[in-house]
C-alpha cells in the first residue's frame, strides 16, 4: 500500500478494497517503524488521525467522499493546526498550539483528508539543508549511508523526506526561494510552487511574506494536481490571495504535448552546473522533444543578480515578520526577566537559531536609515528586472526547464560553516519566487546514485500546463517511482 | 527679546468603525481587558491583515472635508519596535503615500478675523494596545482591546501661531470629524489626541527654530496649558543662553509639568518600509464620488445658515454651529417656536453653564432641545417670568417632571398678566406705602427715581405671591406714580 499514489488510494478507498482506518494505521505504523532514520517528523498525531480515519470511512460509507476522504498525508509545520502543536521548527514555538486552522489545512480538514502529523523543516523555512531545525536535521532516503549521510535540502526537507520513504504519499510544503523544488529534487520527488497568491497564506507562519509561497510535494505529477485543487483559491483572510477561477487541474494532465514551446535559459546551464548534472537534463529536455515539444535557448539577463536581490528583500520581510515572537503573548519566554529589554533579549537570543538570527539581522541592516535605498529599494528594482526577464521570456515560449539545483544532494555538515555556499544551492530557483511565477520539480535522473530534479517553469497561473507536462512526462519515464533502498 | 511663537499639530482621530482597521473584532470602547482581541490582533503566527472598507471611506470623506487631494493609490508601510502593547513588533501605518494630501481647515480667530491652517497630509493606521502600569505589582498589564483601532494622523504644516489658535484649530477640527460621524469626539475616551510641535523664532525671524513636541494631549484645556508651558520654559532656555533640544517631551496636566522622553539622538529607526501582507489600496473616482456624496453638512455650511434660516448673528452661530450635537440641540429647541435668538441665548447661558458645572457633554444633557424649546416659548409669550424659567428649567433638569406647562402648572408660576388684577393690587401696596410714595414724587433725578421703584416691586410680588407680570407691574406703578 505504501507505495501507492493518492489518486491509486483514493480508488481502492472508493471501491472499499481498503478502509482509511486500515491505512492510516498502516501509515503511522511506517512511521513509527522508520522515521528514526531520517527524522522526518516532528509531531505525529496517532490519536487524531484514527480518529479522522473513522470519521472519513463514515464519510464514504455515506455517499459524501471527495478524493481526499480517508487519505493520509502531512504537514509542514509551517501551516498552523487548530489544536496540534505549530512549531515553525524553531524552538521559539516548541510548546505553541494554535487555537485556529491555517486555511491550507482547514482546506484538507473539508476534503476529508487525513493528517498523521506535522513535518520537520528549517527554522522559519529558512535553510537549504534542513540543518537548521531545533527539532534536529533531516536525513534524505537517498543517502543513509553511515559517515555519508546526506541532506534533503530544505526548508520542506521533512515532507520531501516522508513522501521520498513513503511514510506518507503526499505532504504539504512552502516555497520561499526554492524551499519546495530544491528538497524535492534532492529527494526524487515531485513538488510544486505555484504563482504567488494561488494559495492562501493565512496560518502559513510567515518567513518573507511577498515570497511565500505554499504547495505540493507528492511522487507523482498528477498526486500534485489533486493536492492544488484542495488548496489553490482566493482567501478573503488574505489580501494577497488572488480572485480568480479554480481550475480541475486534473483534467488538463493528459493534454497531448505537441507544439509545446520549451525554453532553455542559457543563464541556468552555466559552468556551475557539473556536466553529469546537465546530461541528465538535456536527457530530460530530449523525451519532451519526442513528445513533440520544441526546444530553444533563451535568456534570463538579469537572473545572476538574483541571489543578491532575494538576501536583500527576503531578510528584510523577515526581520519584521519575525517582531512578533517576543516572548510577550506566546511561544518561548526567557527565565525570570529582570526587565522588559531584558526579556526581549533573552527570550530573542535564546528562542531563535542562529541562522534565523543572521538573517534577522541581515534585514535589519538592509532596512536602516541610511542604507534602506542602497540595499532595500536597489533590491525592488532588480526584483522588478527580473520579473521582466520572465515576462519577456513567455512571449516567446510556453514554458522554461532547467535543472532545479547545481548538484545532487550534498553531505551533512558540508556547508553549514559558509552561508553563501549554502544560498547558492537556491541559484536556479530563487529568480522564480521574485518573479511570482509558478514551477514544479520532477524526478529526471540520478547522478551517482542521488535525485537529479528538472524544473519547468511556466508563466503566472500556468500550473495546469506545468502538471501537464509533468504528468506527460512521468507516463514515458519511471524516475518518479524509484525507492530508494 | 520678543519671539514667534510657531505651532504645529498631529492629530490621532480615531475612527468610528464598528471593527478594526485589518481584523473582526469589535472597537466598541470599555470592555473587559483583550476580550476584544482575536488571532490577528494578537498578532499570533501566520495571521494576516485584511483591511476594513470602512476605514477607507471614512478617510475619504476626512479628505474632501479638509478640501484635500484623495491619493488614487495610497500604500501601508511597516513602522518597526518593540513593545509590549504593540504586538506585531511593528505598526502598519502610511508614510510615503498616505490616502490624503495636502489640504487647508479655516479657523475663526477671537478677534473675528479667519486664519488658513495648512493640512500637510492625513494617513490611515492602526493604533496600539495599552500598557498597564498599576495593579500588576511591579509588572505591566497589557491590554489588545485598542489595538487595531483605525486612525487617521492630521499633520497640519505649522501655521499657527499661539495657544489661541491652536484651540481654535483643535476644535474645528473636532467638529468636522463629529459632524463627518466619523469620530465619536469622546475625547476622555482618547478618541482624539493631539501631539504639538513648537519652536520659537526672534521676532519677524524668517528661520524656523529648534522644535519640540509634546505628545498625547487629550483635551483642548490640556492643550492650552502646555502650549503655554512649553513656549514659557523654551523663552526661559533661550533667554538663559542656552539652545532647545530637539525631543519628544510629555506634559502632565494635573501637575502642570513637563519632562523629556526621548531627544533626536534617542529616537528610534522605524526601518518603514511596504508591508508586504496589503497590497497598496487603489481608490476609483466612483468611491470618491460616493463619498462626496455621503458627506452631511459641514460646521462652515451650517454657520451660514443658521445665520440666515434663523437670523443668528456671526458669533452665535459660530458656537452653536461647532458642535454637531450643540447644533442639533438648538435646531431641536429653536423648531418648538419663533424666537431663535432667546433659544440660543439660554443655550449658551443657563444649559452651557449647568453642562459645564457638571461636567457633561451635550449627549449627557438629561433635558432635551424640545424640552428647552418648549420653555423659551413660555417665557417669549410671557407666561413665565425669567425667575420662573429657572424653576422649570431646575425641574426639567432634575427631572421632576418633563413636561414645561405641566410643571409651570404644578409649581403655580404662571405670571398674572390681567391689567385690571393688577392695578388693583397696584392700588393696595401703593395705599399702604404713602411714605415711599411721597419720597418718590419729590425725587427729581431719574436714576434715584428708578432704583426707588423697585422698593415697591418686592411688596407687590408679595402681593400676587409671585406670580405677578413684573414688566407689567412695573408699567402701571410708572403710570400710577406719575412720569
Amino acid at each position: 500500500m505504501h507505495n501507492k499514489s493518492v489518486a491509486e488510494l483514493s480508488r481502492e478507498l472508493e471501491s472499499g478494497q481498503v478502509s482509511s482506518v486500515e491505512l492510516t494505521q498502516e501509515f503511522l505504523d511506517r512511521i513509527k517503524r522508520e522515521d528514526s532514520k531520517y527524522n522526518s517528523f516532528i509531531t505525529v498525531t496517532e490519536e487524531q488521525a484514527l480518529a479522522d480515519a473513522r470519521v472519513a470511512d463514515e464519510q464514504r460509507a455515506a455517499g459524501n467522499a471527495t478524493p481526499w476522504t480517508g487519505v493520509p498525508f502531512a504537514h509542514k509545520d509551517i501551516f498552523c493546526t487548530n489544536g496540534v502543536r505549530t512549531t515553525c521548527g524553531s524552538k521559539m514555538l516548541e510548546n505553541f498550539v494554535p487555537p485556529y486552522d491555517a486555511t491550507v489545512t482547514a482546506n484538507f480538514r473539508q476534503a476529508g483528508a487525513v493528517c498523521l502529523g506535522k513535518t520537520n523543516m528549517d527554522e522559519f523555512a529558512m535553510g537549504s539543508s534542513n540543518e537548521n531545525s531545533f527539532f534536529g536535521a533531516v536525513t534524505n532516503p537517498w543517502g543513509l549511508s553511515e559517515g555519508n549521510k546526506r541532506v534533503p535540502g530544505g526548508s520542506s526537507g521533512g515532507s520531501a523526506a516522508a513522501v521520498a520513504a513513503r511514510l506518507v504519499p503526499a505532504a504539504t510544503a512552502t516555497d520561499t526561494g526554492g524551499s519546495i523544488r530544491q528538497p524535492a529534487a534532492l529527494c526524487g520527488v515531485t513538488g510544486l510552487k505555484p504563482t504567488y497568491g494561488r494559495v492562501s497564506r493565512y496560518g502559513m507562519i510567515a518567513f518573507a511574506s511577498s515570497l511565500d509561497q505554499g504547495g505540493t510535494m507528492a511522487r507523482t505529477a498528477e498526486d500534485n494536481a489533486l493536492m492544488l485543487n484542495v488548496m489553490a483559491g482566493f482567501d478573503p483572510k488574505d489580501s494577497t490571495s488572488l480572485d480568480r477561477e479554480v481550475p480541475d487541474y486534473t483534467a488538463t494532465l493528459n493534454e497531448p504535448l505537441k507544439g509545446l514551446k520549451i525554453g532553455l535559459p542559457k543563464e541556468y546551464f552555466s559552468d556551475q552546473l557539473s556536466p553529469a548534472m546537465e546530461q541528465q537534463i538535456r536527457n530530460a529536455v530530449k523525451e519532451y522533444e519526442k513528445l513533440g515539444a520544441t526546444v530553444k535557448e533563451v535568456s534570463l539577463p538579469n537572473a545572476k543578480l538574483a541571489i543578491a536581490a532575494y538576501y536583500v528583500i527576503a531578510p528584510a520581510e523577515a526581520s519584521a515578520n519575525l517582531s512578533r515572537f517576543d516572548g510577550v503573548r506566546y511561544g518561548y519566554r526567557c527565565e525570570d526577566p529582570k526587565d522588559l529589554m531584558d526579556l526581549y533579549t533573552r527570550s530573542r537570543a535564546e528562542g531563535f537559531g542562529a541562522e534565523v538570527k543572521r538573517r534577522i539581522l541581515v534585514g535589519t541592516y538592509a532596512l536602516s536609515a541610511g542604507y534602506f535605498d542602497a540595499y532595500y529599494l536597489k533590491a525592488q528594482k532588480v526584483r522588478r528586472l527580473i520579473q521582466q526577464d520572465f515576462i519577456n521570456a513567455f512571449k516567446e515560449v510556453d514554458v522554461l526547464m532547467s535543472p532545479t539545483t547545481p548538484s545532487p544532494a550534498f553531505i551533512q555538515g558540508e556547508k553549514t560553516s559558509d552561508p553563501v555556499t549554502m544560498y547558492l544551492e537556491d541559484v536556479f530557483t530563487i529568480a522564480i519566487n521574485l518573479a511570482g511565477v509558478p514551477a514544479m520539480s520532477v524526478p529526471a535522473g540520478f547522478v551517482d546514485g542521488l535525485p537529479v530534479g528538472l524544473q519547468i517553469i511556466g508563466d503566472y497561473f500556468s500550473e495546469a500546463r506545468l502538471l501537464n507536462a509533468a504528468h506527460q512526462f512521468q507516463q514515458v519515464t519511471d524516475w518518479h517511482q524509484r525507492e530508494p533502498q | 527679546m520678543q519671539w514667534d511663537i510657531v505651532i504645529g499639530l498631529e492629530i490621532h482621530v480615531q475612527l468610528a468603525t464598528k471593527t478594526k482597521i485589518f481584523s473582526g473584532s469589535s472597537t466598541a470602547y470599555g470592555a473587559e481587558p483583550n476580550t476584544q482581541a482575536n488571532a490577528v490582533d494578537l498578532a499570533m503566527p501566520g495571521t494576516l491583515p485584511v483591511p476594513n472598507e470602512q476605514a477607507f471611506r471614512y478617510a475619504v470623506m476626512f479628505g474632501l472635508a479638509v478640501n484635500a487631494e484623495i491619493e488614487r493609490r495610497s500604500v501601508f508601510e511597516r513602522k518597526n519596535y518593540f513593545y509590549p502593547d504593540l504586538p506585531k513588533g511593528y505598526q502598519t501605518t502610511q508614510l510615503e503615500r498616505p490616502i490624503v494630501g495636502p489640504g487647508f481647515v479655516d479657523i475663526d480667530l477671537p478677534n473675528g478675523e479667519t486664519k488658513r491652517v495648512r493640512i500637510h497630509h492625513a494617513h490611515l493606521e492602526e493604533d496600539a494596545g495599552k500598557s498597564l502600569h498599576e495593579d500588576f505589582h511591579g509588572m505591566t498589564g497589557v491590554d489588545l482591546n485598542r489595538a487595531g483601532t483605525p486612525l487617521i494622523e492630521v499633520v497640519t504644516e505649522p501655521d499657527m501661531n499661539n495657544a489661541e489658535e491652536a484651540v481654535a484649530f483643535a476644535k474645528k477640527l473636532h467638529s468636522i470629524v463629529t459632524s463627518l460621524g466619523i469620530c465619536d469626539g469622546d475625547m476622555s475616551q482618547g478618541s482624539m489626541r493631539f501631539d504639538v510641535n513648537i519652536s520659537l523664532k526672534p521676532k519677524g525671524s524668517d528661520t524656523l527654530g529648534t522644535r519640540t513636541e509634546t505628545k498625547n494631549l487629550n483635551s483642548f484645556r490640556f492643550m492650552e496649558q502646555a502650549i503655554a508651558h512649553e513656549v514659557e520654559r523654551q523663552i526661559d532656555v533661550l533667554e538663559d543662553g542656552g539652545s532647545i533640544v530637539q525631543e519628544t517631551r510629555l506634559y502632565n496636566g494635573d501637575r502642570d509639568e513637563s519632562r523629556s522622553m526621548r531627544t533626536k539622538e534617542e529616537a528610534n529607526d522605524y526601518r518603514y518600509f511596504p508591508c508586504p501582507d496589503l497590497l497598496p489600496v487603489e481608490i476609483d473616482d466612483s468611491f470618491i464620488e460616493e463619498a462626496r456624496n455621503s458627506l452631511p453638512e459641514l460646521p462652515d455650511a451650517r454657520k451660514a445658515r443658521f445665520m440666515e434660516q434663523y437670523g443668528l448673528n456671526d458669533y452665535d452661530a459660530g458656537l452653536l454651529s461647532g458642535d454637531s450635537k450643540l447644533a442639533a440641540f438648538f435646531e431641536e429647541a429653536a423648531s418648538q417656536g419663533k424666537d431663535a435668538k432667546l433659544v440660543a441665548n439660554w443655550i449658551q447661558g443657563e444649559f452651557s453653564a449647568r453642562l459645564n458645572a457638571e461636567e457633561k457633554s451635550v449627549a449627557d444633557s438629561p433635558i432635551t432641545g424640545a424640552q428647552l424649546g418648549d420653555l423659551v416659548v413660555r417665557v417669549a409669550d410671557n407666561t413665565i417670568s425669567s425667575a420662573g424659567a429657572k424653576k422649570v428649567f431646575e425641574a426639567l433638569w432634575s427631572g421632576e417632571n418633563d413636561n414645561v406647562d405641566a410643571i409651570i402648572d404644578t409649581k403655580g408660576l404662571k405670571q398674572v398678566s390681567d391689567t385690571g388684577a393688577l392695578e388693583a393690587m397696584v392700588d393696595e401696596v401703593l395705599a399702604g406705602m404713602p411714605d415711599q410714595v411721597a419720597q418718590y414724587q419729590n425725587e427729581e433725578d431719574p436714576k434715584k427715581r428708578k432704583k426707588m421703584l423697585g422698593g415697591f416691586m418686592g411688596p407687590l410680588m408679595k402681593a400676587s405671591k409671585g406670580q405677578g407680570n413684573p414688566k407689567l407691574f412695573n408699567e402701571i406703578l410708572v403710570r400710577k406714580l406719575g412720569g
